[in-house]
């Protein structure tokens, strides 16, 4: 069955087409169809070849066309299909089906219902290009296909300008990533003569060692790339302000799929990276940085979404921390138990906006458990897999992460303390979250229970969220062994007990209420950490005053042309000389003669003047 | 030959005023009947010029290049009437600052 894998990318991609161009003569039920169906297929596709492949894992190549062909390089359309790949078609396609059903519902109002879903299938098409490709130019053409469809959707409800501006900056901060990764190929390709990823990683084995230079710029160029798109430090700006989107789009795009890519290039260049060691432990303690940060800026907002959207950035540092310490495995288990809760976590927020007249902010929201059972009870579930707590699908692969980080030597202790901080920090937002929205006094009633296209998703995601841990993810000959040995017992034990004691304080401080706060929080250094965490860390003021006013400013100075003057000048000074001589071609041949009389008599008077003596 | 004696500096003198008068008219007269005779005047002034200087060296050039001059005039006088014609025909008017068409 393996080799119809290229269906699984058609199919959404002919979809996205039909609804393009002949969305005027559909009906609503054919366009969600259309739009849910194409990716239900692929997923079935995806789940029979997967089938295939776990009775025979062997990697499997299939190229389809050469795309181009100049001198010494070669791309061709080729598809790369092995255990790496399957988790993610299976995550993408899987997830992705369960929120283009929801998104039936949620989106049933909205005038632009075929243009949503062209524009999602086109995501899952470019998505399933990026994560099947076997040369990194085609993995380009999907990783810009996805930057695209995220512009597009962060924009989708495009008459209000704020989002224009959101989505805007979610495209140009990326692209700056983006531009480091090009960099990277061109390095890439000129030094080892080949883009070709299996090949690459040969190639690069056979002329680098490790600790060499050119591995580490290349690296660190691809690593830009991944950054960018995956909201790390110092380009996850970007991410809180891409909520702008429709619910189902930040869950399926900044949350479960796309915003992810950044980790699957590192996963898929490992052979790279482990040429690099130095690049690997930046990777890490990039990962760890954005992970803490992210999680104090989470735990002062209150737009609900931009909780989730925080809890994004910090979930995939931990999945940069799990590549930077070479636990490749566990970072995309955990990318795979992510893409679960998480999804899960974004359509219960979005039911909740649903069903409570786009309300945003958690402080409106308060006693919705009795009212929304369903989506109480996913929300309870996903919080739960969020901060670990155990036997959830988080807590398989954290403590996985959790454990390598620990047995590095020399600065793995101080990687797991910081994850453990992370680790506490996420299980309080998160049941923040929960007692703050659900519990308390109601303030805004809903107007309405979820339907069944929307239960449906949420179901099978808590279910996921529940037993995704104990999947096995079929990768091991993909990746090297990761590091053995168990660590002391102390050391489970503390990892478990970490995200208890979050719940605990969770529960003291917005449910019970026993431990109050309220004079530290009200402090004059304790308003100030909390408005500085609640802004982010102060990076867009940061940014904006680093690039944007200096860019302003000096297109303000650039709008006057100083630079055209000196040519304008010249410029006018010939129209003023043409001008001024033009008035001696007048046409009258009386003023001609005179002129010439005039010329020759001033001639001759001058002759005699000089030579006096020859008359 | 004898008798009419007359200093050549004294024709010459008479072929540059007349030069002069000639191109004084060509400068001032609009009419374009009176610059052909003004042109006519310069001409004749040139030719007097070479007889005079042909008969003081005694040489027969002068004469020669007198009458290459009246050769030049007549067919001169030709093509400037035909052109005077076509100018009264297309302007209505001798004026010459009136056949002026460019807007320098």
């Amino acid at each position: 069955m393996r080799e119809i894998i290229w269906l699984v990318p058609l199919i959404p991609l002919l979809s996205s087409l039909a609804l393009m161009l002949g969305s005027a003569s559909f009906s609503r039920w054919i366009i969600g169809g259309l739009g849910a169906g194409s990716v239900g297929l692929a997923a079935l596709l995806t789940l029979l070849s997967g089938i295939d492949f776990l009775a025979q894992p062997q990697p499997y190549q299939t190229t389809l066309w050469t795309w181009m062909q100049v001198a010494n390089f070669s791309a061709s359309i080729s598809f790369y299909f092995d255990g790496l790949t399957l988790v993610m078609m299976s995550v993408i396609t899987g997830v992705g089906f369960l929120i283009h059903l929801f998104s039936t519902e949620f989106m049933q109002e909205d005038a632009s219902y075929a243009r949503y879903f062209a524009y999602l299938n086109m995501f899952v098409a470019a998505m399933l290009i990026l994560v099947m490709a076997d040369n990194l130019l085609l993995l380009y053409l999907g990783w810009e296909g996805v930057g695209v469809c995220s512009y597009l959707l962060v924009g989708f409800w495009y008459q209000n300008s704020a989002n224009g501006q959101a989505a805007r900056k979610a495209f140009v901060v990326t692209r700056i990533g983006d531009t480091a990764m090009a960099l990277g190929l061109f390095l890439l390709f000129t030094s080892l003569g080949t883009l070709d990823i299996q090949q690459m990683v040969v190639e690069a084995n056979n002329l680098w060692l490790v600790g060499d230079m050119l591995p580490v710029v290349a690296c660190l160029l691809l690593l830009g790339g991944a950054v960018g798109k995956s909201a790390q430090l110092p380009l996850h700006t970007w991410l809180p302000d891409a909520m702008a989107g429709p619910t189902p789009v930040s869950a399926l795009i900044h949350a479960a799929t796309m915003v992810t890519a950044g980790v699957y290039l590192i996963a898929r260049t490992h052979g790279l990276f482990l040429l690099a060691p130095s690049a690997m432990m930046v990777v890490a303690v990039l990962g760890i940085a954005t992970s803490l940060m992210a999680a104090f800026t989470a735990l002062m907002q209150s737009d609900i979404k931009r909780i989730l959207a925080y809890s994004t950035i910090s979930q995939i540092g931990y999945m940069f921390l799990a590549l930077g310490v070479g636990a490749w495995t566990a970072g995309i288990f955990h990318l795979m138990t992510h893409a679960f809760f998480k999804a899960l976590l974004f359509l219960g927020s979005g039911a909740i906006i649903h069903c409570l007249h786009h309300e945003h902010n958690i402080f409106k929201m308060g006693g919705l458990r009795s009212k929304m059972p369903v989506t109480f009870w996913s929300f309870m579930i996903g919080s739960a897999a969020l901060a670990a707590l155990p036997f959830t699908a988080g807590f398989f692969s954290k403590d996985q992460i959790l454990l390598q980080a620990y047995q590095l030597p020399e600065y793995g202790i101080w990687l797991w303390l910081a994850g453990l901080l992370g680790a506490l920090l996420t299980a309080i937002y998160s049941f923040r979250l929960v007692f703050v929205v659900f519990y308390g006094k109601a303030n805004t009633q809903p107007d309405k229970e979820v339907g069944w296209r929307m239960a449906m998703p949420l179901s099978a995601l808590c279910l996921l969220s529940l037993i995704g841990g104990y999947f096995i993810i079929p990768v091991q000959d993909v990746f090297p062994e990761a590091l053995h040995g168990h660590p002391a017992h102390w050391v489970e034990y503390i990892s478990i007990s970490v995200p208890l004691i979050g719940v605990a304080v969770a529960y003291l401080l917005f449910y019970s209420k026993r431990l109050n706060i309220n004079p530290l929080v009200q402090s004059a250094v304790g308003s100030k950490l909390g408005e500085f965490w609640r802004i982010g860390w102060a990076v867009d003021r940061l940014y904006d005053g680093l690039f944007v006013r200096p860019y302003y400013a000096v297109s303000a100075l650039l709008k006057s042309e100083s630079v055209d003057g000196f040519y304008a000048l010249v410029v006018s000074v010939n129209q003023c000389v043409n001008r001024w001589l033009s008035q001696s071609q007048n046409g009258q041949m009386r003023w001609y003669l005179v002129s010439m009389v005039a010329g020759l008599i001033l001639l001759l008077t001058l002759a005699l003047q000089i030579s006096p003596e020859a008359s | 030959m004898d008798g009419l004696n007359i200093p050549l500096n004294h024709i010459l003198l008479l072929s540059s005023l007349l030069f002069c008068i000639g191109m004084l008219g060509l400068m001032i007269r609009r009419n374009i009947i009176f610059i052909l005779m003004s042109l006519e005047v310069m001409l004749n002034a040139a030719a007097l010029a070479f007889v005079a200087a042909g008969a003081y060296w005694g040489q027969p050039d002068g004469q020669v290049v007198f009458l290459l001059i009246l050769s030049v005039a007549a067919a001169e006088v030709a093509v400037g009437l035909g052109l005077v014609l076509q100018v009264q025909r297309r302007f209505k008017s001798l004026d010459m600052d009136s056949a002026n068409r460019m807007r320098g």
